[in-house]
């Protein structure tokens, strides 16, 4: 009849509990994320300067990820194109989830309502993900602007089903209903007893919107829609590289995609391990 | 009722929802790329000298100067008598274009559903059985490095591998040179298929096996399990009986859903190979401004996304036995 | 119920001798849990639980819903889950009962009578899953000795090729029972097979019990139903707060129940609506409240100084066994 707790475990990480071990693994990855986009902000232009006396280099100390047929260094431009491509990530999930708390939201407002946002949310599944993010770029002009209204347009699918249950689940509770009887708004309820519910979800959401829009962003660019060559993105950096593949630097691809697939997997990391925290139901497993 | 009765209500039914969706997208669509900045003749006519006078006759049969709601309505009726126009890059009815570069595109969608489908099942079922050894441990990793790794990417990488360094396939070029398309051999077209095929299979796993464990280990833990266990049955066996039984419907379905991020995959796998199919016709469209083009993809790309829904439906509803017998007492 | 009463003695009397076909000796399981924020606790559900079960006899083991009865029965049937810490000395005929040997007898030499439709497969026609996992050649006769079960308990033929979810409440429990007869079982464990069913079938579910008692099994009820364990046992085990208090003679709850030894079983004595209906005050401790001494300790009107300090020892009185310091 007692409660203690107890440290069990084996491995890599044994001396640190399963807390520890999930909290470490978030800073561990949240500060990696940090120091690319800290990194590619603060590399001035003269870091990326042409060099032909040493284009096309086999990867080396001096140049860990090579360099392209300009000279450039591919581990500066890389993390140049990782940076931008989390700040579009980043800007991307913030309207989606902005967009998704709103209709979420709505969607409690009533019958009408809910139906509308249950077909919206039909109508934007209904095309295949990237042909509609090209579709809104080409509608927005096209470039860089264009990508990115795409991108962000269209991940707010899934948080606002996350929302809208969640929503309908805590509208049953006995508080509600009592703040109901006693006269206070629907606009009083949302924000006072609905929405501080929702921030935790509504969190872990938008970390596990960002891989999705950083890869769909580095498609539609490499597909060649969003941006301009001379912008620094790993689209941009692997399209370019095709030409070159039958020549045989493999670095020009390799190196650039195995980035943008660790920081993909961070942010994945960083959103699994947070869920984990929040909801520990299965974390013996 | 009949079971026919029911399942033909359902696709009446369907049909109902699909006309109304399509209606919707193709006008959203239209309007969407009506309002863009993008001048549909300067990019027709692209890097061509023409005199003033023949531009003022492409302007015309733009009809950049009608109103476009009725020059909606102009394509909607044209298309609902199924021209959907004549392809700016191709030049041929977009109907031509559009066959020939969907039915390329099946066989690779196809080859890889499947393959995808059944490698994913194995390894869910793998992976679930033994929760938390080793192999659970390396299947995890692998399908969660998998959901993050970049499609084109790795395409990029099994091109430079198989066909650059090992020389076992062709690169890139979708017809051997000096080869018209007509003459393309089975073989040729079949050397073409693999590698495109292989991508899409090794990416499509990673979500059919993280989902196949987690239902697995879900009925694993369920009471009539815990039964099963207690009348003496373990190992294979049980897993053959009950697991198999109780996770592939949903496995099924969940394929099914797939449909929308298959045809993105093949978008892009598709661009790297060279692979003449509708995902490369769609990519041309978007950044030439074919126009017609791209609407009738948008269009058959969409009733491929429901189709693939309906079907998971369908499954959900009149294979389940659970569910069918729900809606009998209904 | 006299006339059962009257039976059940002479069954009692007759096999008292023999040796004890399971003995559960100080049994105590945890779980290792994780809270909010992956903060790992352990909690103790049950604690220091002894029981035996001999053959020829029903054992009830009563106690009030959600207090972790059921799993006694998964802990004797080695199928707890993977988090769940088990200590415990058992003994099934004589030979130590580890993990091994009860993963080798369960389903032959141990049967579990589940309590709910939930523990079919959902998706396999009944038929299939009594007979169960057989050899292709034994099919055949396996299907004929499950129809004669079926027939046995009045079950059609056409419950073979149904799912769990056509069929009725009672039908459930009767296909439930049939999985038990079906194997040629020593021990039966059947947990909570009442609740839900009407007067008729719930004795006719219970004379299920007797006769498989009667053919010389060893059968443990486990049940929130005192009454019903009334009906049929032949010593009933009250468990309380993860424990067993008491396991008493089924005639000491005759008369005026003066027999029965601890405060706990005589309060539930009291509540019994042809008694005194009177319910006890206060609730069972909670499985995560740290107590020292006698787990009844706040609830018990006999309570002494000595109560409050380490759990009381069990001791052997007039035939029945009980945890308490007052009684002698």
């Amino acid at each position: 009849m007692s409660t203690a707790v107890v440290t069990v475990n084996k491995g890599v990480f044994s001396g640190f509990n399963l807390r520890q071990k999930t909290l470490l693994i978030i800073g561990f990855t949240s500060l990696l994320l940090l120091a690319i986009v800290i990194s590619s902000v603060s590399f001035g232009e003269e870091s990326l300067h042409t060099n032909f006396g040493s284009k096309n280099l086999n990867p080396s100390p001096e140049h860990p990820f090579g360099t392209d047929w300009m000279g450039r260094d591919m581990f500066i431009r890389t993390l140049e194109g990782l940076g931008s491509s989390i700040l579009i990530g980043a800007f991307a999930s913030t309207i989606s989830t902005i967009l998704a708390i709103v209709l979420g939201l709505l969607s409690s407002a009533g019958k009408i309502a809910d139906s509308f946002i249950s077909w919206l949310v039909d109508l934007f599944l209904s095309i295949p993900h990237l042909l509609l993010i090209i579709l809104i770029s080409i509608g927005f002009g096209g470039g860089a602007t264009g990508v990115i209204i795409g991108v962000a347009l269209t991940h707010w699918t899934g948080l606002t089903r996350v929302v809208r249950a969640e929503i309908k689940q805590l509208k049953t509770q006995e508080y509600i209903h009592i703040s109901r009887n006693l006269g206070k708004s629907k606009w009083w309820i949302a924000t006072k007893h609905i929405l501080p519910h929702l921030i935790p979800q509504i969190l872990l959401g938008t970390i596990l919107m960002f891989p999705h829009a950083i890869l769909h962003e580095a498609s539609a660019t490499f597909l060649g829609f969003g941006l301009s060559p001379h912008e620094p993105a790993i689209g941009i950096i692997l399209s370019e590289s095709m030409k070159y593949l039958s020549a045989g630097y493999w670095w020009l691809a390799f190196f650039p995609g195995l980035s943008l697939l660790i920081v993909v997997l961070a942010f994945d990391m960083i959103g699994e391990n947070l869920g984990k925290l929040m909801d520990p139901k299965n974390a013996h497993e | 009722m009949l079971d026919n009765e029911k399942i033909a209500g359902f696709i009446g039914k369907k049909i109902l929802r699909l006309i109304s969706l399509l209606v919707i997208v193709c006008f959203v669509s239209f309007m969407l790329i009506q309002y863009s900045p993008i001048d549909p003749v300067r990019a027709y006519i692209g890097e061509m000298p023409v005199s003033a006078e023949h531009k003022a006759k492409l302007e015309e049969y733009w009809g950049v100067n009608t109103p476009p709601q009725e020059k909606f309505l102009n394509w909607a009726g044209d298309a609902l008598k199924g021209n959907f126009g004549i392809s700016l890059i191709y030049r041929i009815p977009v109907t031509d274009v559009i066959k020939e570069r969907f039915t390329a595109s099946l066989a690779l969608m196809a080859a890889s559903w499947l393959f995808s489908g059944i490698l994913g099942f194995i390894l869910g079922i793998v992976a679930g059985m033994k929760k938390g050894t080793w192999i659970d441990k390396a299947i995890k990793t692998y399908c969660y490095v998998l959901a993050a790794t970049p499609t084109f990417w790795l395409a990029l990488i099994l091109l430079m591998v198989f066909s650059v360094y090992l020389g076992w396939f062709p690169i890139g070029l979708s017809v051997p040179i000096g080869v018209t398309a007509e003459n393309v051999t089975f073989l040729d077209w079949f050397l073409r298929l693999i590698l495109p095929a292989l991508t899409l299979s090794l990416l499509g796993v990673a979500q059919i096996a993280l989902f196949t464990r987690e239902k697995l280990i879900e009925v694993l833990s369920s009471d009539y399990v815990l039964f099963a266990k207690a009348r003496g049955e373990k190992g294979l066996d049980l897993v053959l009986r009950h697991g198999i039984r109780n996770v592939a419907l949903p496995a099924i379905t969940l394929q099914f859903l797939g449909f929308s991020e298959l045809f993105g995959g093949t978008v892009l796998v598709e661009q790297v190979f060279s692979y003449p199919g509708i995902g490369q016709a769609a990519v041309a469209a978007g950044l030439r401004s074919d126009v017609p083009l791209l609407l009738g993809i948008v269009i058959v790309s969409a009733c491929f996304v429901f189709f693939g829904n309906a079907i998971a439906d369908l499954i959900y509803q009149f294979v389940d036995p659970r569910i069918k017998q729900q809606e009998a007492s209904i | 119920m006299g006339n059962m009463g009257n039976k059940t003695e002479i069954n009692a009397k007759g096999k008292k001798e023999t040796e004890a076909l399971l003995k559960v000796e100080d049994l105590s399981l945890s779980f290792i849990q994780y809270a909010s924020g992956l903060r790992q606790t352990e909690l103790k559900v049950i604690c220091n639980l002894s029981i035996e079960a001999y053959r020829g006899e029903i054992l009830a083991v009563v106690g009030s819903s959600g207090s972790g009865k059921s799993l006694l029965a998964h802990a004797i049937l080695g199928i707890l889950p993977s988090n769940a810490k088990l200590d415990v000395k058992m003994e099934y005929n004589g030979k130590k009962l580890t993990q091994e040997i009860k993963e080798e007898i369960r389903g032959k030499e141990i049967a579990l009578i589940p309590q709910a439709t939930t523990y079919l497969d959902p998706l396999m026609r009944i038929s299939n899953q009594v007979i169960g996992c057989v050899e292709e050649k034994n099919e055949g006769l396996m299907k004929k000795v499950q129809r004669e079960v079926f027939q046995r308990y009045d079950l059609k033929p056409d419950v073979d090729r149904m799912f769990p979810h056509e069929l009725s409440g009672g039908m459930t429990r009767r296909v439930l029972v049939s999985t038990a007869v079906m194997s040629s079982a020593k021990l039966i464990i059947a947990d909570e097979p009442t609740p839900g069913l009407d007067e008729k079938t719930l004795n006719e579910t219970l004379s299920y019990f007797k006769d498989m008692a009667n053919k010389g099994c060893a059968v443990i009820l486990i049940t929130h139903d005192i009454e019903a364990a009334l009906k049929i046992s032949d010593k009933i085990a009250i468990f309380y707060a993860g424990t067993v208090l008491e396991v008493a003679n089924v005639e000491d709850f005759k008369n005026n129940g003066e027999n029965l030894r601890h405060p706990y079983t005589r309060a539930l004595w009291n509540a019994l609506p042809q008694n005194n209906f009177q319910a006890i005050k206060g609730h069972q401790p909670m499985q995560d409240e740290v107590i020292d001494g006698c787990i009844f300790y706040e609830r018990c009107s006999k309570k002494n100084e000595l109560c409050s300090k380490g759990i009381p020892q069990f001791k052997s009185i007039n035939g029945g066994v009980v945890r308490c310091n007052n009684v002698s």
